[in-house]
């Protein structure tokens, strides 16, 4: 009888709270990503389609979407390679101080990034540690896109560090020894094998760095250089618009970038739904 | 291919995994390595199989496939197939891939024409009775059915032995079954030399033709299941192959005794541990002359060709176990709580030195 009036009720869920998480949890999004973004929106009302356009293909704004996404796409790809490989470190052997290197990963989060684009600057300069090695070779990096890449690298590696570390941690040791017991090389189990298991965690992570550096400003400010045309990164664009009270403008090459992120976050997001399905037997 | 390990040692940090072991298998045999975890039977089959090295020794270890020195030989080259515990089957491959496997990643020249490949796959799939299930992804399979894909995958090279570690232990026992039964015929179709390692005495004793009994990192005996069960080389032995109920107490002029039991034996005086089988305990409901053994029965489990009876007392550290017929069992009428009367037909006792292993059964 008890039960059947549950059922009544419709109370049927055995995992209580549903009701009140799930609010509180649409009220958070609500607060904290979705009223700025309307914000966001709410300015670029006051803008014609034509300004709107006029703003975003401005000449050295788009030339600043050129530095800002080049620099993004090396850096990502940098940290793809050393990403996976620190990430292969870090599960698969043991060694003294793994668990520092381990700790020391998650620092470019835990760092200011206006400290570490400070700290990059100063030791790339001419007169800094890694300036001074480097410049007599011929090889500038402060106030280059080098260098921009490089503040971008250095804020972004976590995201693929930390999306394959969980992955890899997940894949038996057995299974490259099986592939080797069946005749394959290292390069082929690596390719074969490992690999396919890698890949939709090391495209999530080298997106989601991808995003994330197109979005960098204080790692990069200090050693950008900033000029014109050349190291000029589309976040200090917005900056400078800012700076000259132009909100509208300001918010309509934000709205570029938000709209690159999406579409990139969403499009990942729905190629790795794909492929974990068939890992799990076309089950979801 | 015969199998010949000459001082094979093993160890990892502090821990000796495996003593310097002597192992000759020949050809076309099935060898279950058995013991308890930690005894170094894996340790001893992934050294066979090459996934681990063994310890440089003063005296030389060598491991011989027939006239074969494969002792610094890659596992990818020792031609050896490997079932693993877990199946480690290539997720993001169907199972005709996972078949494959091993003959795509060929070198280019050795490799079969595809059309080769295919039908030798099919072939192997045929064996373990999957073909129609060669386009499924290993989650979409049951446990059984991805060892038999993960064996198939094995067999596909043509390995020159196959090694299987406890191949079955991730199985629940009605699979275990049909499996075993399915290895044991495999293996005298295609006669190929293999190894596996169980810690279960019952699929080691069915399975091999002979078994490598292992405790510590040491092999205790090496016979087949027969001679194994029937005459153990000493008390390891004999308490592994089965269930072993022990009965400790003093001898003082022919009468062992412990609390207010006794049972007479021609044993000199002293501390004395007889060990019997479950089937070697008779139970009665009166005492003898020369043997008083009161128990109490706290379960009984009718299952099968024999009642299995718990018996307690407190004279007894360990609870006994023993077997009886069906019929005893309902002409003694026994119950829970019943005072019973056991009675040995015979026991066991193993020396206590390690290097004297003498052991001695005698009729009660």
């Amino acid at each position: 009888m008890n039960q059947r009036a549950l059922r009544l009720t419709g109370s049927t869920r055995v995992l209580p709270g549903f009701g009140l998480s799930m609010g509180i949890s649409v009220l958070f999004i609500s607060l904290v990503l979705l009223l700025p973004i309307t914000g966001l929106f709410g300015q670029l009302a006051d803008l014609s389609l034509a300004q709107y356009w006029a703003i975003i293909t401005e000449g050295r704004v788009v030339a600043s979407y050129m530095v800002t996404i080049g620099a993004a796409a090396v850096a990502a790809l940098i940290n793809a390679v050393f990403g996976l490989l620190l990430a292969w470190v870090l599960v698969r052997y043991e060694f003294p101080g793994k668990r520092l290197l381990d700790a020391l990963m998650d620092l470019p989060f835990a760092l200011p990034t206006a400290v570490a684009g400070i700290t990059l600057a100063t030791l790339y300069a001419g007169n800094g540690w890694m300036g001074k090695l480097l410049e007599p070779l011929g090889f500038q990096v402060a106030y280059t896109w080098v260098g921009i890449a490089l503040a971008m690298a250095f804020t972004s590696i976590p995201f693929v560090v930390r999306t394959v570390q969980p992955v890899l941690e997940d894949l038996p040791a057995e299974v490259d020894e099986a592939a080797m017991s069946l005749g394959a090389t290292d390069a082929v189990a690596f390719r074969r094998v490992i690999m396919p298991h890698l890949w939709p965690a090391l495209v999530t992570g080298t997106g989601l760095a991808f995003v994330r550096s197109l979005g960098e400003f204080g790692a990069i400010i200090f050693i950008a250089g900033n000029m014109p045309y050349e190291t000029e990164i589309t976040a200090l664009m917005i900056f400078v618009k800012l700076q000259e009270y132009d909100y509208a403008g300001a918010s309509a090459i934000a709205s570029v970038v938000l709209f690159v992120s999406l579409a990139l976050l969403l499009a990942i997001n729905i190629w790795q739904g794909r492929f974990v399905r068939r890992l799990h037997g076309g089950k979801g | 291919m015969s199998i010949r390990l000459e001082n094979i040692a093993k160890h990892f940090g502090n821990t000796q995994a495996l003593e310097p072991v002597n192992l000759d298998i020949c050809e076309g045999e099935l060898v279950g390595l058995l013991g308890p975890s930690g005894s170094g039977k894996t340790t001893l089959l992934r050294i066979i199989a090459g996934l681990e090295s063994a310890d440089r020794t003063s005296q030389p270890s060598r491991i011989m496939f027939g006239e074969r020195d494969v002792t610094q030989v890659h596992v990818r080259d020792r031609r050896i197939g490997f079932v693993f515990q877990h199946y480690a089957l290539f997720r993001h491959m169907s199972v005709y891939d996972n078949v494959a496997f091993g003959l795509t990643v060929m070198p280019k020249k050795e490799r079969p024409s595809n059309g080769e490949i295919r039908a030798r796959v099919f072939r192997l799939l045929e064996m373990v009775k999957l073909e129609h299930l060669a386009k499924r992804y290993p989650a979409q399979l049951s446990g059984g059915q991805q060892q038999r894909v993960s064996l198939a995958r094995a067999l596909a090279v043509k390995p020159d032995v196959l090694l299987l570690d406890e191949p079955f232990g991730a199985l629940d026992a009605k699979v275990r079954q049909d499996l075993r039964r399915w290895l044991r015929r495999l293996h005298s179709e295609l006669n190929f030399t293999s190894v596996f390692v169980t810690h279960d005495q019952e699929e080691a004793l069915e399975l091999s033709d002979r078994v490598v009994v292992m405790s510590n990192g040491r092999i205790e005996q090496i016979d087949a299941p027969d001679t194994l069960y029937h005459s153990p080389k000493n008390r390891f032995v004999f308490e592994f192959l089965g269930d072993v109920n022990h009965l400790e107490g003093s001898v003082n002029n022919g009468v062992l005794t412990c609390g207010d039991a006794y049972l007479h034996v021609d044993l000199s005086n002293g501390p004395e541990e007889l060990l019997l089988r479950p089937h070697e305990v008779r139970l009665a409901e009166q005492a003898s002359d020369t043997c008083h053994l009161p128990v109490v029965v706290t379960a009984i489990s009718p299952v099968g060709a024999e009642v299995r009876v718990e018996l307690e007392a407190d004279w007894l550290a360990k609870p006994w176990l023993a077997t009886v017929r069906h019929a005893d069992f309902e002409r003694l009428a026994m119950k829970r709580g019943q005072r019973l009367f056991a009675h040995p037909r015979q026991w066991h006792r193993f020396e206590e030195e390690p290097q004297n292993t003498a052991r001695q059964t005698r009729a009660a």
